[in-house]
């Protein structure tokens, strides 16, 4: 993408579509997240769904948990993708630094986005 | 303890796993059984990364399980046996019994598979692999969670 870096959601059941939804709606910007569920996957096919959402594009690939299917699917496409970077723990506050500084390199989304997203994380 | 699970889910090491049946279970450790993971040091840290402290995981392939299991088995932490696919798991139960019962937790489409739960899609010849362990001995029921009911292989016909 020439404007920036593209972001994908993975995510158990329909939790990646309804994140992308929400970021979309609070951010008004559209078009720049891809959402990839793991529902009926196995490896393999979930490794395809994020590649194809992908499409070898520089990206950050944003996945639920720091574990399971969506986790180990995510790193093996990394492994072999050149420009994406993975983050673990998605969240809004996460998404939304992501929508507003994917012009950076990724090394610094990616680390930006993980820093935003553990930072939303409190106990008032 | 024994081996307290004996499960086929082609996800391996995931969240059904490690909490779904882990905690209730208390497991103290997995043996992920799979050649691909056990001869890749990138494999085995990434699963290592992707699995609970409290859970001790294990890599092993078949020649090693089979040296292994009778060891696993008398231990006191509780045990599961992981592997991604029926032939593997069937393998084992032959090299290395006994093998009271085996979980079908995820074993998802490819191309000669039919379903058969939502989350059980079998070959014709993965079917008559785990009807031949029944015949055997070995207890076969798909079972993604310690909440639902398991399903008799007899009825994944």
């Amino acid at each position: 993408m020439s404007d920036g870096l593209l972001g994908v959601v993975v995510a158990h059941g329909a939790l990646a579509l309804a994140l992308v939804q929400e970021a979309e709606r609070i951010s008004g910007v559209p078009g720049v997240l891809r959402a990839v569920s793991n529902e009926g996957g196995g490896r393999e096919e979930i490794e395809r769904r994020i590649a194809d959402a992908v499409a070898a594009e520089p990206s950050v690939v944003f996945v639920d948990m720091p574990c399971g299917s969506c986790f180990f699917a995510a790193m093996h496409i990394a492994r072999q993708t050149a420009g994406m970077r993975v983050v673990t723990g998605v969240n809004l506050p996460m998404l939304l630094d992501f929508l507003n500084n994917r012009t950076l390199p990724p090394d610094e989304v990616a680390a930006r986005a993980a820093v935003k997203g553990t930072d939303a994380i409190r106990k008032p | 303890m024994p081996i307290v699970l004996y499960r086929v889910d082609d996800r391996l090491v995931h969240g059904q796993v490690v909490i779904g049946w882990g905690k209730p279970l208390n497991l103290g450790f997995i043996v992920l059984l799979d050649d691909t993971v056990y001869g890749s040091d990138w494999e085995r840290d990434l699963y290592r990364m992707g699995t609970p402290p409290e859970i001790e995981l294990r890599f092993s392939d078949l020649a090693e399980a089979a040296r292994q299991h009778a060891a696993w088995r008398a231990e006191p932490a509780n045990g599961l046996v992981l592997t991604a696919d029926v032939a593997t798991m069937a393998a084992f139960r032959q090299a290395a019994p006994p093998v009271e019962r085996i979980n079908l937790g995820g074993i998802h489409h490819k191309p000669g598979r039919t379903p058969r739960l939502p989350y059980v899609y079998l070959s014709e010849e993965e079917y008559r692999a785990l009807d031949a362990l029944q015949q055997a001995g070995t207890v076969v029921t798909a079972q993604d969670l310690p909440t639902t009911r398991p399903v008799a292989l007899e009825a994944l016909r």
